[in-house]
């Protein structure tokens, strides 16, 4: 069995990590930084908002294209990263610590069918190309 | 066909680079961020790698008089160590391309865009007249470098040979050395700041490059790719060709008047610049979003659900503060000061509210 608590990816770039209580963080992947290039705007849910898993939640806006976010997991908002919304560079410069984007708490199970970060890794490599 | 590797292709890489493809060459589009970039160079100096550029030498007798015929801009008031900004134009107005002309004891040097050398050339040397003018491509063998900033000077100045390089006015340029390379200096630039950009031979560029970083780090000069140079130069109201300005357009819609002399004497395309001048076709305009979002090129400009026009650039404005765009309107349908609105998304819903603004966006402090 792998670790729950394991950070997984959606084939859409975000990423979510169970926190064990029935929470969960999320954010984009360090490959979707990269490939959007400078980040300048967040839209995204204001806390109390649900999300559904692989429904569009928000947006994120860089210097080179805006991107569509896409929830991994069902939940309700608990959390927003005000220092991401407000100096987004931190999405760039740590996106899977420090540049995560929403606080959730969980509705369901987490979906089967997200990649473990070797599979993700796997599959970033090959989208890049 | 696969796209030219530029002389400092390796460094490039080394120095951590992310190439991106760009007018036929595999160029550095950022080496930290375009934020980071972008900034330095705004508060204290950037170090550029534009050696894909094209050096175009005109030379012999008659060179005075061919370039006269061939640009807008009055080449005649072209003093040696001079530096101009012009544009050339086919019959109908169209922009072949803008350019700088360069005047040195020896002649002229035209400096053109990549993306346009080949076609470039080739109108060049259609406008030959069979004797009295040689043209020379040195694309292939210039390398060319740009340190732009508030610190360039200072950060220059000590590296150089020739004479005092604060001395050297703005649009003009003189041979010197730097860190003993044997380059033209000159003080140029497409960022909006001060600056400079130097010429030298492709064998040494990297060299020069290696060694105006050394120096500089401890100052905060950082190197910055094409992306920072486009934020920069947006800020900075200047024409990107292929974008801003193309076959499509002529100089006088494109806000560009200032450098088409109509009373210099004939010129290619002359004729059709004298009715452009009579009655635009378009109005060239600054924006400047109101709320969050940034402009792309191609979006339609609205005037409430009408659209008046379409950005040719826009990107965010990181001295700014905002999303920024510059593109073409129906004459007298935005003036200065209104508001219009701009699609930001492919969804017809999300349209942005933007002020029309006189460019440039940014003004460096004097």
């Amino acid at each position: 069995m792998s670790d729950p608590n394991l950070v997984r990816f959606t084939k859409t770039h975000e990423w979510v990590r169970p926190e064990g209580t029935g929470e969960a963080v999320i954010g984009i992947s360090d490959h979707a930084q990269a490939q959007l290039g400078d980040v300048i705007f967040l839209e995204l849910p204001a806390p109390g908002a649900h999300l559904a898993a692989g429904q569009r939640f928000g947006a994120v806006e860089s210097v080179k294209a805006a991107s569509d976010l896409y929830s991994p997991v069902s939940g309700e908002v608990l959390d927003v990263n005000q220092v991401a919304v407000t100096a987004p560079e931190i999405v760039n410069q740590d996106p899977q610590g420090e540049g995560w984007l929403l606080r959730v708490r969980l509705e369901g199970e987490i979906p089967t069918g997200l990649l473990d970060p070797l599979a993700y890794d796997a599959f970033a490599e090959g989208d890049s190309h | 066909m696969s796209d030219q590797e530029v002389p400092l292709g390796a460094l490039h890489r080394r120095l951590g680079a992310r190439m991106v493809p760009f007018a036929g060459y595999q160029m550095p589009l950022q080496y930290s961020s375009i934020r980071e970039e972008h900034q330095a160079v705004r508060e204290r100096a950037g170090l550029f790698d534009v050696s894909h550029m094209g050096e175009v030498r005109v030379g012999g007798p008659d060179a005075m008089g061919y370039l006269q015929r061939l640009v807008t801009n009055d080449v005649g008031k072209l003093e040696v160590g001079q530096a101009q900004y012009t544009v050339m134009c086919r019959e109908d107005g169209g922009i072949v391309d803008d350019l700088l002309v360069y005047r040195d004891p020896d002649g002229y040097m035209c400096v053109v865009n990549a993306a346009r050398h080949d076609d470039d050339l080739a109108w060049m040397r259609r406008q030959l007249p069979p004797s009295g003018v040689g043209l020379e491509d040195q694309s292939d063998q210039t390398c060319l470098l740009a340190v732009q900033g508030p610190l360039s000077l200072r950060i220059l100045a000590p590296l150089a040979e020739g004479g005092e390089l604060g001395a050297i006015p703005y649009y003009h340029h003189r041979a010197g050395r730097v860190l003993g390379v044997p380059v033209r200096i000159s003080r140029t630039g497409y960022t909006g700041e001060d600056g400079f950009e130097l010429y030298c031979d492709r064998e040494a560029a990297e060299e020069l490059f290696e060694g105006i970083l050394d120096r500089g780090r401890s100052q905060g000069l950082l190197p910055a790719g094409l992306g920072a140079r486009d934020t920069l130069r947006l800020e900075a109201g200047f024409r990107l060709y292929g974008q801003d300005i193309t076959l499509e357009r002529e100089p006088i819609s494109a806000g560009l008047g200032w450098v088409v002399k109509l009373d210099k004497g004939d010129f290619v395309g002359r004729e059709a610049l004298v009715g452009a001048k009579a009655q635009p076709q378009l109005s060239f305009i600054g924006l400047r979003l109101l709320g969050r979002g940034i402009p792309r090129p191609h979006q339609p400009i609205l005037a409430g659900a009408e659209p008046i026009g379409e950005i040719t650039s826009g990107s965010y404005g990181f001295s700014v503060g905002a999303g920024i765009a510059m593109g073409y309107v129906r004459p007298g349908s935005a003036p200065k000061g209104s508001e219009v609105g701009v699609a930001l998304r492919a969804d017809p819903a999300e349209v942005g509210a933007a002020q029309v603004v006189a460019l440039p966006f940014y003004r460096r402090p004097t």
